[in-house]
């Protein structure tokens, strides 16, 4: 629900990473997303067409990497992944777990187009 | 000629909300002045929990609200004023949370120099507000009975993104199905050392408890 604020920023930041190297065009922007961030891809797709028309960006493929949760048991200290539901330690069944990834957040890369010659 | 560059960014997408939020947790400092940031779904009686705590700390305390509404309606900001204290509502125009931007022009409206605590409420919403920071010292959630117990399962980023659960509407435990030993362990997933307190605002049940944290949690803050 909160996609339009965010996707906003993924603009902002890659147009500021894209000035700053005298891009022509973005052509690519690479996001890694978490499990435990809440994000709905469609929408950011939906408003990016949008919001992305009339700069360097408006032709810029939106690329998202999903990170699965990272847990460690903290009964048992086995490290599983969740890429669904929670779920308690596999092995001891313990909910005394504690969360070692899954809320990444970022643009990770962009890649542009330059008229500069070497 | 044309080339292809690769760029590495590694920002976080939020950084601009991110950077406003740690003017404001400066600016509290400052003040002198705990921000609370209060979450919920919409019914799980933030206001309700808000205006309780005021009731029993406004003689020892001076608190000032922000109210987060996704409309113009100031029905709560007027249950706040109509107690003597300053409010400031924060109308979203629809927006699904408050960001640190909002929260920085409702501080800027309040006597911070007069205030110990200013209590944020943010939009009924157990998604969106999670993703953005305010620069308040702690973020509390207030759950509710009603809600079911399988909202750690469905919420993972709230629940993991609290520092305080208030287990709201306990006197309804004996009316309707649930199961406090699931939602716990749901809880403790995430967020294993996350403080809670189980209170009813009908009741009063367990109100005592969150006023001893409130007032020590102001204590740590002005004093370490």
């Amino acid at each position: 629900m909160h996609e339009l604020a965010v996707t906003e920023s993924i603009l902002s930041i890659a147009l500021d990473y894209a000035e700053r190297s005298h891009a022509a065009q973005v052509t690519d922007i690479h996001l890694v997303i978490g499990r435990l961030s809440s994000i709905v891809d469609d929408s950011v797709s939906f408003y990016w067409e949008i919001i992305s028309r009339d700069t360097i960006c408006s032709s810029a493929a939106l690329h998202f990497t999903r990170l699965p949760a990272q847990l460690i048991c903290l009964d048992c200290h086995t490290e599983y992944e969740v890429d669904q539901d929670l779920i308690p330690c596999p092995k001891c069944n313990s909910v005394k777990v504690k969360v070692l990834s899954g809320n990444e957040f970022r643009v990770e890369s962009i890649e542009i187009t330059s008229e500069e010659n070497d | 000629m044309t080339k292809t560059i690769h760029i590495t960014v590694a920002e976080n997408i939020l950084r601009a909300n991110d950077e406003i939020a740690a003017e404001n947790k400066l600016l509290l400092k400052n003040s002198n002045v705990l921000a609370l940031n209060i979450m919920a779904s919409p019914g799980a009686g933030k206001t309700s929990f808000i205006l309780k705590t005021i009731a029993l700390l406004s003689n020892i305390y001076h608190i000032g609200v922000i109210e987060g509404d996704t409309s113009a309606a100031t029905l709560d900001a007027d249950k706040v004023t109509s107690l003597g204290l300053p409010a400031v509502q924060i109308n979203t125009g629809g927006n699904c949370h408050l960001d640190a931007n909002m929260v920085q022009n409702g501080l800027m409206k309040l006597p911070l120099a007069d205030l110990d605590i200013v209590l944020v409420e943010n939009v009924g919403n157990l998604v969106c507000p999670a993703a953005f920071k305010l620069g308040t010292y702690k973020n509390v959630l207030i759950a509710s009975i009603p809600e079911g117990d399988d909202k750690p399962y469905k919420y993972p980023a709230m629940y993991s993104a609290v520092d305080v659960l208030v287990i709201n509407k306990i006197d309804l435990l004996p009316y309707i199905p649930f199961n406090m030993d699931y939602y716990i362990d749901g809880v403790r997933m995430l967020n294993p050392d996350l403080i809670s307190f189980p209170v009813s605002c009908t009741t009063d049940a367990g109100l005592p408890a969150w006023m001893d944290w409130l007032e020590n949690t102001l204590h740590e803050y002005r004093y370490n």
